[in-house]
């Protein structure tokens, strides 16, 4: 009896204690209202009581022509903005980090700052000021253009269908180009320096010392870059909405996922905000990230080879 | 035992000071507002004057941004956080707060006698059972004019259509100004300013808006696409790159002397009496033939009512009744030239720019804008669609049947009377 008492291992208290401060935080403010905006999305307003509805919110949204159309445009768009950032802002941060991280350089602190302040501006700021730069009225564009010979290229961007969507992605990747420079510049200053030199005794130097030998080190970083890129820009909202209001005009060429979801939600103008096709929207971006994020890492991230130094 | 009782004597003294001092405090109402424009006159001339008049009652004006100000007061109400005066928007926004209960019935304040049925229509239920926002003004459309270009061309203010398109087009050939300030990127512009400006003389004002409304007329009407072909026409008079022009690019175009004209709302009378330094002059939406009846759009824009989860209801029913009063009506038609008393009582104004426009009311018919009564209840909503397609055919992106065609079909999709 008593030889069994010692053997049975004590329960180990100190763990669901040290535990216990980031589940019931991650619980509260991430988890809960996770499940509480699907479970919105079941329900629907009748006569100013909350009804169960099963799947409804989400036969309207898909079936009715109006908003499928919102949505499949919405999301059309939404993709487009991810492509840009995935063929601009990414290979530009991986060049930006790989010209960071060049010996040769000088003043490496101050270009790292500077293109790294976009980044901690708000949207706003960042939406406002580009509108300014852009104004075919007071923008310093059109004037920069017409210096060198090319205003006839100007174009009011911000107001022609075929161009505002890109050009606002652009915006964002002006904005945010500092995050993979970063991940990137940190995972290219964590090769080991004997590893270069081995290369270098090898006769691999210059181009093809990143091609053949950073690049395959950094792959990691770039697939983690990837899918905040992802995640980030399927919850984007606040440049859309800062620059080209909850309409997202002109005619709808800007609408995304968020600003979709936010005048659902909320209503605007005389549209009646409805909580629960907003969850409904809001889950079925839940949904597309979960798969986006899936891919990634069942498809992806277990693939990609890990280089111990 | 003497010290330790003086000691507790004291403390009670302070316990009971502070709760007889907070006793006495005054109540506090807060007014929930778009009217960001508005602070200072709210500030320096309403509440003051409403304080003096009523001591022990303090209000606080609270605005937030005008296009977030739907979104952020359902919030703020379903929270249970919102002020206990509600600005409200007309019509069905605040018919469905008071549907939920939220906003108060307030028909039996003394001064709402001071209102006819039409101004109390877009604050009233369907059947006129209840009113639930005291009606505090209305905006009249037109257009205003810089005074001293039309001197300078020699141009007086056209009445018809051909006279307003001939107008425009000697400002244009002459090259110095723009002929007229007006952007598509906000969108409302091309539909407040635009469409449900020059629109009312060719449906006929309030007769078209109820046939409309009781589905004996359709958008794709002849009177409801001529509208959209003049503001098709409008596109070479406005400013390069007019499809990137917001709303304040257009006002400060105008303001600035470089622009002729700005289709406007009365709204703008007290913002250009700020900024712009040269004389201004208004003329009504321009008439097909001189001899047609003109119609103009004398919008109920703006109300108050009371929050009925107010702590205040007391306070905030006085102060719905003060605003229900000539002294009211007086005081904000002049702090806030443009936005037209809503009241029976006679409104005095001094400002030129506001006699003008108010003028309109003597020789043309009122009527309010269409889409905003029961017609903006469906999902598509009329009114957003009617933002996007005027932006459309502004930008030349839809003609104006394909325009008028969106309209009739996302209504009909929906409105059974329509169908």
């Amino acid at each position: 009896m008593a030889v069994e008492q010692t053997t049975r291992p004590p329960i180990r208290w100190h763990i669901a204690v040290f535990l216990a401060p980031a589940v019931l935080i991650y619980t509260a403010i991430m988890i809960l209202p996770l499940f509480s905006t699907l479970q919105l999305s079941l329900f629907s307003d009748v006569g100013n009581r909350q009804v169960f509805v099963g799947f409804d919110n989400f036969r309207t949204l898909f079936g009715d022509p109006r908003w499928a159309e919102q949505f499949w445009n919405a999301l059309k768009n939404n993709v487009w903005f991810f492509i840009v950032h995935m063929l601009v802002q990414n290979p530009i941060g991986i060049l930006l980090a790989a010209i960071l991280s060049s010996p040769l350089l000088r003043m490496r602190a101050v270009y790292r700052t500077a293109i790294f302040i976009p980044t901690i501006l708000s949207f706003v700021i960042a939406g406002f000021a580009w509108k300014l730069i852009l104004s075919p009225l007071w923008g310093v564009a059109p004037n920069l253009l017409d210096l060198v010979g090319l205003k006839s290229l100007f174009q009011p961007w911000l107001g022609k269908e075929a161009y505002a969507l890109t050009t606002l992605a652009l915006i964002s990747v002006w904005q945010f180009v500092g995050i993979p420079m970063m991940l990137i510049y940190a995972a290219l200053l964590s090769i080991p320096d004997e590893l270069l030199e081995a290369a270098e005794c090898d006769g691999i130097t210059g181009m093809a010392q990143f091609w053949k030998i950073k690049l395959p080190l950094i792959l990691p970083a770039i697939g983690i870059i990837s899918i905040l890129t992802f995640v980030g820009n399927f919850n984007a909202f606040d440049l859309i909405y800062s620059t080209q209001g909850a309409l997202a005009g002109p005619d709808f060429s800007t609408d995304i996922l968020g600003t979709l979801m936010y005048r659902t939600f909320f209503g605007f103008q005389l549209q009646l905000g409805d909580p629960n096709l907003g969850a409904a929207i809001a889950t079925a971006m839940f949904v597309i990230i979960l798969i986006g994020v899936s891919i990634y890492l069942f498809g992806i991230q277990r693939r990609l080879r890990r280089y111990q130094f | 035992m003497t010290f330790k009782f003086t000691k507790l004597a004291l403390l009670s003294a302070t316990i009971l000071g502070t709760a007889s001092a907070a006793m006495a405090q005054d109540t506090t109402l807060t007014i929930e507002s778009w009217r960001n424009d508005d602070l200072t006159i709210w500030q320096e001339k309403l509440i003051p004057a409403f304080e003096a008049a009523n001591p022990g009652i303090k209000v606080t004006f609270a605005p937030s941004a005008p296009t977030e100000y739907n979104a952020v007061l359902n919030s703020k109400l379903e929270a249970g956080s919102a002020g206990d005066l509600i600005t409200c928007r007309p019509f069905d926004a605040s018919l469905s707060l008071f549907q939920k209960g939220q906003l108060a019935a307030i028909q039996d304040l003394e001064n709402m006698k001071n209102f006819g049925d039409v101004a109390k229509a877009a604050w009233s239920t369907d059947d006129g059972s209840a009113t639930f926002c005291v009606p505090m003004a209305s905006v009249i459309h037109g257009f205003i004019y810089n005074a001293e270009i039309f001197e300078e061309l020699g141009i007086t203010p056209p009445k018809t259509n051909d006279e307003f398109f001939a107008m425009l087009d000697k400002i244009k050939e002459e090259g110095t100004y723009i002929p007229m300030a007006m952007g598509a990127k906000d969108q409302w512009e091309a539909a407040t300013m635009g469409y449900t400006n020059i629109g009312p003389n060719h449906w006929k004002g309030e007769e078209g808006r109820l046939a409309l409304i009781k589905g004996e007329e359709k958008l794709t009407d002849e009177q409801w696409v001529e509208p959209f072909r003049q503001l098709a026409k409008w596109a070479p008079y406005l400013g390069d790159g007019y499809e990137a022009q917001a709303y304040p690019d257009s006002q400060n175009l105008f303001t600035l002397g470089r622009a002729a004209i700005f289709p406007a709302g009365s709204w703008e009378i007290s913002i250009f009496n700020d900024q712009a330094d040269f004389k201004m002059g208004a003329f009504a939406p321009p008439v097909q033939n001189a001899v047609d009846e003109c119609y103009i759009s004398d919008h109920t824009d703006i109300g108050i009512g009371m929050n009925a989860n107010g702590k205040n209801q007391e306070a905030a029913r006085t102060f719905l009744n003060w605003v229900g009063s000539a002294e009211f009506a007086t005081l904000y038609a002049n702090s806030l030239p443009g936005f037209f008393s809503l009241s029976n009582e006679t409104v005095e104004m001094e400002d030129p720019l506001a006699k003008e426009f108010v003028s309109w009311r003597a020789s043309c018919k009122s009527t309010i804008r269409p889409a905003h009564q029961i017609l903006s209840r469906g999902t598509p909503n009329l009114w957003n669609e009617m933002w996007n397609v005027s932006a459309n055919v502004l930008r030349g992106t839809q003609t104006p049947e394909e325009g008028a065609e969106t309209l009739q079909s996302g209504l009909a999709s929906w409105y059974e009377p329509q169908q």
